[in-house]
């Protein structure tokens, strides 16, 4: 009995701080919904797509604000933690008019209200072609056979006891910014150049699975199939496979995120983002490609000579200055920062320049933070915005002395009907409001 | 004596299978093989081996003509495809087009007619993925027949065929000289940093002129 008197009394103290809390918590959540309703047009504007506030207080307020006084949620409210209702609308957006339905479609990223050179999981460009299937891990199965000493068999618990390996590269859809050939089109950088993406992969060296099932001398291609209700499928060359390519399950730390091939998808490093199969489930070992739909219907860019080119998959130097744009206006004169995003999948970015006057003259850009290979990078440019209009542009070189070209460069050489492999020079035209536009400059 | 036989024969065994994974082709010695991965059946094979290739490997046995596709289209492909695979709304044109006319300053016409260079990418394709939504459905006889239908309506087989794996894979289809490999990059600029341009440069294209763009950003 002597142990029960504290135990009750501990019971109704919990109970009692625990009310209190409640109470309090109460409070401070109606106040907040308070605020957050008056915050609402702004809040509705941004989910729209459009202005959100910009944020840019300064008054020191008399009274001590809510969040200052009242207990915020405790842990734990929300186990899997979202972000900030303020930030609502940085999510991904889809244009309807282009695909017959949304399980055969795309979803772009918002660069414009991104930081850094990883993509957010919940934030990761979106390309399926069936649909996101929903698969048990549980009963998921790679088969990996045809020109090998011995077809296997692996389960996600035999992937996941294998050495690993963990790359930050991006994921760029062979069709960014294919609205864009004939002319500026659409006006957003999440809309021009939203298909591409930036992760931590972690997984098993493919070169690691074709050692266990050993691959035979004749051994030149490898069909790559998705356990998806499209099967896609794509014919990748062994000597690809053995150099960097990852048979991944993790994205920045944790498991695949359903929409980008959950439990397991392949990693092709700087190569276009179709080839990047998700949701594998066959890996099969031939000496010629296979021809699928998906590299002779699709993604093959077509020439003004009406021949296509096939089996293009490196994806080319580019990069886009992602503050200011269409999303964001410049909110002052004077000092501002020129911010973006540059990339190869040919290796490292080496350097940005970035023009203020459509390309005539040119300013070296900074590259900010880390320089990897076939991965997202940083620049920046601090600048004095005098209020007068300006066309502003991006251009990258990369290690291999690849410079990215003028979108005339590339009409001149592949006219306007290839769709794919658009790594053109973006122009924003920076007008006295701040406000900017996507435009083509002659 | 006998011990000493069989002794140098598992030295002789070792040693060979020492110089082999080391002649393996790769330029680094690999590491040795983890043993992880359960050995695949012929029988759990098959049952995932779906594709096709040019050659005709991968078609399965089966056999089907042009009537019974119309039949089968008419079911299960229209209402996307449109009656006379002509395509409806957003749905791709099945037919349409020649190869010639992909040279062209207007919009081409990429259907299985004009574009696609293979025979057996149709079969591989309808087989894995159509109907759409219904995946993976349709009997090897059916697949014959839905691709002795469209390759009918695109005039590259007369209506009478009957297609099974060995007619497919001699057919020839209209583009199939169509590709080329062309090695990237095909375009080079310069990175100039001083009066790169002849004068002065001008906005020849406005998105906001076309306002196509989602909540009207």
């Amino acid at each position: 009995m002597v142990g029960t008197a504290p135990r009750a009394f501990s019971t109704s103290m919990q109970e009692e701080l625990a009310s209190a809390y409640e109470s309090s918590r109460r409070t401070a959540m109606d106040r907040r919904r308070f605020l957050l309703g008056g915050a609402g047009a702004a809040v509705a504007m941004g989910s729209a797509g459009l202005a959100v506030s910009p944020a840019n207080a300064t008054i020191i307020p008399q009274e001590i604000p809510d969040w200052s006084r009242y207990l915020g949620d405790g842990v734990n409210a929300n186990p899997y933690g979202i972000p900030s209702p303020f930030e609502e609308h940085v999510v991904r957006r889809a244009v309807d008019w282009l695909t017959p339905t949304a399980e055969s479609s795309v979803s772009f990223s918002p660069l414009q209200d991104m930081h850094g050179i990883l993509t957010p999981n919940g934030l990761h460009f979106e390309r399926h072609h069936g649909g996101v299937p929903e698969i048990d891990p549980g009963e998921h199965v790679l088969l990996l056979h045809g020109l090998v000493e011995r077809p296997l068999k692996f389960s996600m618990a035999d992937l996941l006891r294998m050495p690993a390996v963990n790359r930050i590269h991006f994921v760029e859809c062979a069709a960014n910014t294919g609205m864009e050939w004939r002319g500026a089109q659409l006006n957003g950088v999440q809309y021009t150049h939203g298909m591409i993406s930036s992760s931590e992969w972690t997984g098993v060296a493919l070169s690691t699975l074709l050692r266990e099932a050993g691959l035979r001398d004749t051994a030149k291609w490898i069909l790559i199939e998705g356990a998806d209700a499209a099967a896609l499928s794509r014919s990748l060359p062994v000597a690809k496979a053995l150099d960097d390519c990852i048979v991944a399950y993790a994205q920045n730390g944790e498991m695949l995120r359903p929409e980008q091939g959950y439990p397991v998808r392949l990693m092709v490093p700087g190569w276009e983002g179709n080839i990047n199969v998700k949701w594998l489930r066959r890996l099969e070992v031939g000496d010629q490609p296979w021809h699928m739909r998906e590299e002779t219907s699709k993604y093959t860019d077509l020439m003004p000579n009406g021949k296509a080119r096939q089996f293009t998959w490196v994806m080319e130097a580019k990069s886009v200055i992602t503050s200011p744009c269409p999303e964001k206006r410049l909110l002052s004169k004077g000092r501002n920062v020129i911010r973006g995003l540059a990339w190869s999948g040919a290796g490292k970015v080496s350097r940005v320049d970035v023009s203020l006057d459509g390309g005539r003259n040119w300013r070296r850009a900074s590259l900010d933070g880390l320089v990897l290979s076939k991965s997202l990078t940083r620049f920046s440019l601090p600048w004095e915005w005098n209020g007068r209009p300006m066309l502003l542009q991006s251009r990258v070189t990369d290690e291999s002395g690849y410079t990215q070209p003028t979108i005339g460069q590339l009409r001149e050489v592949r006219g306007e009907w290839s769709i794919y492999h658009n790594n053109a020079i973006q122009s924003w035209h920076l007008k006295q409001d701040g406000v900017s536009e996507n435009v083509q400059v002659g | 004596m006998f011990r000493l036989v069989k002794l140098a024969a598992v030295i002789a065994t070792v040693t060979i299978a020492v110089t082999v994974t080391a002649m393996s082709g790769f330029a680094i010695p690999s590491p040795p093989r983890l043993g992880i991965g359960e050995l695949a059946t012929p029988a759990e094979i098959a049952r995932w081996d779906i594709d096709i290739r040019p050659d005709g490997k991968g078609l399965p046995e089966g056999r089907g003509d042009v009537q019974q596709g119309d039949e089968i289209f008419a079911e299960r492909c229209a209402y996307c495809h449109g009656d006379f695979a002509e395509g409806l709304g957003n749905y791709p044109a099945l037919v349409g087009g020649e190869p010639k006319e992909l040279k062209t300053d207007q919009r081409p016409e990429k259907t299985i007619g004009s574009f696609w260079p293979y025979a057996s990418t149709l079969f591989d394709y309808i087989r894995r993925a159509m109907p759409f939504g219904d995946a993976q459905s349709l009997s090897a006889d059916e697949t014959y027949a839905l691709v002795a239908f469209l390759l009918s309506m695109n005039d590259i087989i007369p209506e009478d065929s009957v297609l099974d794996a060995e007619s497919l894979a001699a057919i020839t289809m209209p583009n199939e000289d169509g590709f080329y490999f062309d090695p990237q990059p095909d375009v080079a600029n310069f990175p100039c940093m001083r009066d790169c341009t002849a004068g002065l440069v001008e906005i020849v294209s406005f998105a906001l002129i076309l306002n196509v763009t989602p909540d009207g950003l």
